[in-house]
């Protein structure tokens, strides 16, 4: 027998409350059915004895307290699944709209998920080649990883995410495919990676989730949820390598505190409520490998720092769970550095151990870590520089000036080039020549003699100079 | 009487009603029975956080009571076993429910079909104290576990099992407590997580946790039975700091807690471990560790008992005689766990909107590590290494603040410093160990009569440089006299070749005591021949020229752990070489 609610005791913003329930359970799906013939979806948020809120996805608008007439499905919020759903593009809430009508579900899923048992993961160690040196060779992507691109309103981040989906070498593979998860973005943003999949020739391998800027925004956090059952489906039940791009991170985090602030939930930093650690952790900890599985799901969060601050609580918090983080810089952005990576703050967690002998090459490491200590003197010798003139500096710390401008233009800002791995590695040795064997601490002897030595002939060839 | 669930939000469920539940007593939520606990008690309802998601949840549920307090189960097993935050053993839960965890899923902590081999220790006629010993197992290669008499218990022997293999619910012994009755004794026990185990006096800590790590070692030192905090935001190195110390220090046993972090960092840990061998005892490192798991996306209540869950296990192997350290990554996490709850209390916020209970909270956790005489006699110490992940990378935040407070030995992890690949990222400036004059007779006894002027004077030059750094910032290096830009390179040594330490080297990754002792000797040695050159008024580009310092950056790299004699070779060197140049 099926209940039906006529009428609710009180409408807030997104959320209404039923009074005179005996059936609903926490978390469960309810249906609603207005007079004019639409209906809604909401979930189960709180309950106190027979009374309970229902938060609604697509919104409250022309819902009255007599108009309306409520379900309760007694299961959780669930998507269909099945093979077929690659090359759909499914709204906020995992459900077709476009127009090729309803997926004929083989299974159906909690969106929810279930957090993995570490002892069931194995420990990510193939490294996916992107192409692009500054993230091949100083902060490698990792199959199964999760690592996020910080970066801020009018950077070049989803160029960055499109190139990475072109080049990434998985995308040689038959069983690889890409989850897009669009949360709160522009509808030119949802067309340009549109337009730049089909370009690619991987739209038959996309699975797009769409909740665009002027969607309902409580829709918004049912989305990444949906995305990821998508992608645990793919990997996990049909053995594919999942790559889901989630953006814009931001946008669901608003999402998440307009809704706490409508249920009345004591806030924590700027508002955002004391839980985003949790919430955001149980999105990007869906990343992973499992035991016994071929699949893996592998995620690249976008995110836009509000004012480019990285101590913001979203990519604060963002930098606590995920595996490292690609930082986009602004000052390089504006003069024309593409992809511009900034390379200091950049890192990822996995990458010692899927890089070096027997994954990429054995001087990875020392090199990766070289670069990154003598670029790090290159910012003392800037900051220097802009007290004192660039002329005033010792002549190592011009040295140091001269190499970081050649590191910025050639190595970071490549721009639409597919590097492959000895291309990356080699050009890092390349451009170290122009520093002093001394000055070189991370390295020791055994591989300078093999690497440093011979990548000065190079360098000179192509007209990487000591000046 | 019949409890039934009336409200549910989040984790935190009531019971309208007067009830008979106690205070902290464990129990069964829901026809799932999903595991929970009553934290708050009054006339009008009765409230209990759960530590499994509640979705599926419904008002009118039974809510059973499971006997008493959230407590861990004891006894041989532990180690070598991974557990979520409540002691469910995750390698049980996987046989159960698959890869991904499912709800209300219970298994026994400990293994019940395990059959150990038991030597008795007890006789029938002897009066057992609290704490006593009565038989013991090895539990691993490494570990011989002792089973004690529950704190509380006491009597005359009077029956014993003989040697042999019995499983933790079969009875070992059993005694006539002084009012007649009988109690059995079984290999296990059970305790409350929330309540420190008894101990017969707590006693000074005197000797050092020898991490290998000079930074550590040598400059912020920390005792076994203290407690330090690893402050440091995303990326400068917390959970490889913890992993090296879990690795590499001198425990006897090493419980490590994942708290809210990283499900991949538990699943390195525990492969790492696996592989690793323990360079003490010639055994997997695993034979000594216990790893605790609640990872960040796993329910919040049980986040905040796993904490308890991990120092209960440390302070039973403690009570056995054993030096035990517990690494909690992160405490932070676990106050958020606190300020979630607290939120859904809808208690008055403090800081930030943490609870205002959060100082006492954390005095009462790192007031757990201890350095004692056990109720048997015997001296065991828990030492705890928490991590701190502050919001922002601002220090001044109230966890942080608060974890200062009760810790002696702060290691304030420095994001320049990480970002120039300056592994361990501790910062020298900011750091600081109050257990240095407590622990200097033992350096002065085992180590060497100047290692602590030694270590003196290498700070000290790292300060000078550090208020010279301020100039040379302002109109560059250039300007420095001789004698200043010596302190400079010097400096850099210290930084590079001795605080600088790589830990995917074989032969850097742990580093002896003595050898720690000899560097820094070298370096200190190198700078007075240095000085002398100086104030003889050698240029200091000639003194750089002599390749000295270059040597010394790589002493860590070229000198073998076991060929500390080759340092008396750079010795000899930095003489020689000095020597020509003075002339």
């Amino acid at each position: 027998m099926i209940l039906e609610h006529i009428g609710l005791s009180q409408i807030n913003g997104s959320l209404v409350v039923l009074e005179g329930v005996t059936e609903a359970s926490y978390d469960e799906m309810v249906t609603m059915q207005l007079d004019d013939g639409s209906s809604r979806v909401g979930r189960v948020v709180l309950i106190e004895g027979d009374r309970c809120v229902v938060q609604v996805f697509e919104g409250t608008r022309g819902m009255s307290l007599q108009n309306t007439r409520t379900v309760f499905t007694a299961h959780p919020m669930m998507v269909d699944l099945s093979p077929e759903i690659l090359g759909r593009t499914l709204d906020g809430l995992g459900r077709p709209i476009d127009g090729m009508g309803s997926i004929y579900p083989v299974c159906r899923r909690d969106v929810n998920g279930a957090p993995i048992n570490p002892v069931s993961r194995v420990y990510p160690r193939n490294c996916i080649r992107t192409g692009i040196s500054s993230i091949d060779c100083l902060a490698t992507l990792i199959r199964g990883q999760k690592l996020p691109i910080f970066s801020g309103s009018g950077m070049k981040h989803n160029e960055l995410a499109v190139q990475i989906v072109k080049q990434a070498n998985v995308a040689d593979g038959e069983d690889f495919a890409i989850v897009f998860a669009a949360m709160g973005v522009k509808n030119d943003v949802a067309e340009y990676f549109r337009n730049s999949f089909a370009e690619a020739n991987v739209m038959d391998r996309v699975v797009m989730l769409l909740n665009l800027a002027n969607d309902p925004i409580i829709e918004r956090i049912i989305t990444p949820r949906a995305a990821l059952t998508v992608a645990e489906y793919l990997a996990f039940d049909l053995n594919k390598n999942i790559l889901v791009i989630l953006t814009d991170m931001t946008s669901y985090c608003e999402a998440l505190r307009e809704f706490s602030s409508s249920k009345g939930e004591i806030p924590g930093r700027k508002g955002f409520p004391g839980y985003l650690y949790s919430d955001l952790a149980s999105l990007y900890e869906r990343a992973g490998i499992l035991e016994g599985k071929q699949g893996s799901v592998t995620q690249i969060p976008i995110l836009t720092m509000p004012g480019d601050d990285i101590t913001h609580p979203i990519p604060d918090l963002t930098g606590y769970i995920t595996e490292g983080q690609i930082v986009l810089d602004r000052s390089m952005d504006a003069i024309g550095i593409y992809p511009p990576v900034s390379v200091l703050p950049s890192l990822s967690r996995l990458m010692k151990d899927g890089i070096g002998a027997g994954y990429t090459r054995e001087d990875h490491n020392p090199l990766s870590n070289q670069l990154f200590a003598s670029y790090a003197k290159v910012q003392d010798a800037k900051a220097l520089a802009s007290v004192i003139g660039e002329e005033e500096l010792s002549p190592s710390d011009k040295r140091l000036m001269a190499f970081g401008r050649v590191f910025e233009q050639t190595f970071i800002g490549q721009g639409n080039v597919n590097r492959t791995m000895d291309e990356t590695l080699d050009l890092g040795w390349e451009l170290l020549t122009m520093l002093p064997r001394a000055e070189l601490d991370r390295v020791d002897d055994a591989i300078l003699d093999k690497y440093y030595e011979p990548a000065k002939e190079r360098a000179a060839q192509h007209g990487i100079t000591v000046a | 009487m019949n409890n039934t669930v009336y409200s549910i939000n989040g984790p935190v469920v009531t019971i309208q009603g007067k009830t008979d539940l106690s205070m902290m007593e464990m129990v069964y939520v829901g026809d799932a029975r999903l595991v929970g606990e009553v934290i708050r008690l009054d006339s009008k309802a009765t409230t209990i956080q759960v530590y499994e998601e509640t979705g599926g949840l419904a008002p009118g549920q039974p809510v059973v009571s499971a006997g008493g307090p959230l407590s861990v189960e004891l006894g041989p097993g532990i180690l070598r076993n991974i557990y979520d935050g409540i002691q469910r053993p995750l390698p049980a839960l996987q046989k159960e429910t698959g890869s991904f965890i499912g709800r209300g899923v219970t298994a026994s902590p400990l293994d019940e079909t395990v059959k150990w081999d038991v030597t008795v220790t007890a006789k029938v006629g002897d009066y057992l104290h609290s704490g006593d010993i009565f038989a013991t197992t090895p539990e691993t290669p490494a570990i011989l576990h002792k089973c004690m008499v529950t704190p509380g218990v006491e009597g005359e022997v009077i029956w014993t099992a003989p040697d042999g293999a019995y499983t933790i619910r079969e009875p070992i012994a059993r005694l006539r407590d002084p009012s007649g009755k009988e109690q059995t004794l079984y290999l296990a026990q059970r305790w409350p997580i929330r309540l420190p185990r008894p101990v017969e006096e707590r006693r000074p800590a005197t000797q050092p946790l020898i991490t290998g790590q000079r930074i550590i070692d040598t400059m912020f030192p920390l005792a076994k039975g203290g407690a330090a905090a690893i402050p440091g935001g995303f990326g400068t190195g917390k959970t490889m700091t913890q992993h090296q110390l879990a690795k590499w220090c001198d425990a006897d046993i090493i419980v490590y807690v994942g708290c809210g972090e990283r499900g991949n960092e538990m699943t390195q840990a525990l492969t790492e471990f696996s592989e690793l061998t323990d360079p003490r005892t010639g055994k997997s490192l695993m034979d000594r560790t216990v790893l605790i798991a609640n990872t960040s996306n796993m329910p919040v209540a049980a986040r905040e008992a796993s904490i308890y869950t991990g120092i209960t296990l440390a302070e039973y192997y403690r009570d056995m005689g054993y030096h035990a350290a517990m690494m909690a990554d992160s405490t932070s996490r676990w106050a958020e766990a606190l300020r979630e709850i607290s939120g859904r209390l809808e208690e008055m916020p403090a800081d930030e909107g943490y609870p205002a209970y959060l100082p006492s909270r954390l005095a009462e956790f790192y007031e757990r590590a201890s350095y004692v005489k056990n109720l048997n006699g015997t001296e065991g110490s828990v030492s705890v290494i928490g991590a701190v992940s502050p919001q922002g990378n601002d220090f001044s935040e109230p966890v942080t603040q608060n974890t200062k407070r009760f810790t002696r030995c702060f290691w304030a992890l420095d994001k320049s410093l990480a970002y120039a690949r300056h592994y361990p990222a501790i910062n020298w400036n900011d750091s600081y160990s109050e257990y240095l004059g407590d622990l200097s007779t033992w350096y002065y006894d085992h180590v060497g009569s100047d290692f602590m002027a030694c270590r003196e004077r290498l700070a000290g030059l790292l300060l000078q440089e550090s208020s010279l750094m301020e100039i040379v910032k302002l109109i560059g290096s250039d300007v420095l006299p001789d004698d200043q830009k010596l302190v400079i390179e010097i400096a850099r040594v210290i930084r590079v070749g001795f605080l600088q330490q790589n830990a995917f080297h074989p032969e850097d990754t742990y580093v002896p005591l003595k050898k720690q002792l000899k560097m820094m000797q070298v370096i200190l040695h190198c700078y007075d021949r240095c000085v002398n050159l100086v104030s003889a008024q050698i240029p200091i580009t000639q003194i750089i020229g002599l390749g000295l310092f270059d040597l010394l950056v790589k002493m860590k790299y070229d000198v073998p752990n076991n060929k500390l004699e080759i340092l008396d070779d750079y010795m000899q060197q930095i003489d020689e070489k000095t020597a020509a140049l003075a002339r």
